[in-house]
């Protein structure tokens, strides 16, 4: 449950539920939703693929990373591969802490690792065209932050 | 014998996911000049390493890095999780 890597749908809303009921004695629990946005108006769907004999090593690794570092009670990663149309949630993190400047900070500590060492690639489809999204400058920077 | 995989615009490129490979290289950048000098196809998808990320074993590593022992080598653009 702590890595979850899945090609179905899941229910944000269940998995927060579900997270906060097992952060026993936690004092903040914070959880991030990522969403299949189309923001140039003509996204049909986006294809992920994964490397599936990597992924949940590679994400097994970034969490206990951030359970360590951030004194973190609790940490679940769930990201989805295949077809995704766009309002479809991609992925999620949720973290718990004592306190909640760790449970943010393990957040985003998760979310800038996610993006950059996790083995995921977006393919955006539209109509008439299928692009490889390309990793930017900008979310190798933001692993320099930690 | 290695196992080659490569993922995203690589697999496009090179036109399969997964191949066996017969070679001696020492260092997965021996093993890019082996695969180069093969075809087109591999000439062009890694004719800039630095777009390139590479996984021995299914642990990221440098082009330096030793092949020795080792049995998955993959090829893949810059990861785009989250």
């Amino acid at each position: 449950m702590e890595v979850t890597v899945q090609e179905a749908p899941f229910d944000p809303g269940a998995q927060l539920s579900a997270f906060t009921a097992a952060a026993e004695g936690a004092g903040a629990v914070v959880s991030f939703t990522g969403i299949v946005r189309d923001l140039s108006g003509g996204l049909d769907h986006m294809e992920i693929e994964h490397y599936p004999a990597m992924t949940e090593r590679a994400l097994e690794e970034i969490r206990t990373r951030a359970v360590s570092r951030f004194g973190l009670t609790g940490a679940w990663i769930i990201h989805r591969f295949g077809r995704l149309s766009p309002g479809e949630t991609i992925m999620m993190v949720l973290t718990a802490a004592p306190h909640r400047a760790d449970a943010f900070a393990g957040a985003d500590f998760l979310m800038d690792y996610l993006k950059s060492r996790a083995p995921f690639w977006k393919k955006e489809v539209t109509g008439e065209t299928e692009t490889w999204v390309a990793a930017r400058d900008e979310d190798e920077d933001a692993l320099r932050r930690w | 014998m290695i196992d080659v995989l490569y993922f995203a615009w690589v697999r496009e490129r090179i036109g399969l996911p997964k191949e066996q490979v017969a070679t001696d290289a020492a260092t997965v950048a021996d093993l890019v000049e082996e695969l180069k000098a093969r075809e087109d196809r591999y000439a062009a998808a890694f004719a800039d390493t630095t777009a390139l990320r590479v996984a021995v074993d299914q642990t990221l590593a440098g082009f330096d890095a030793p092949l020795a022992g080792a049995r998955e080598v993959a090829f893949f653009p810059p990861m785009t999780g989250g």
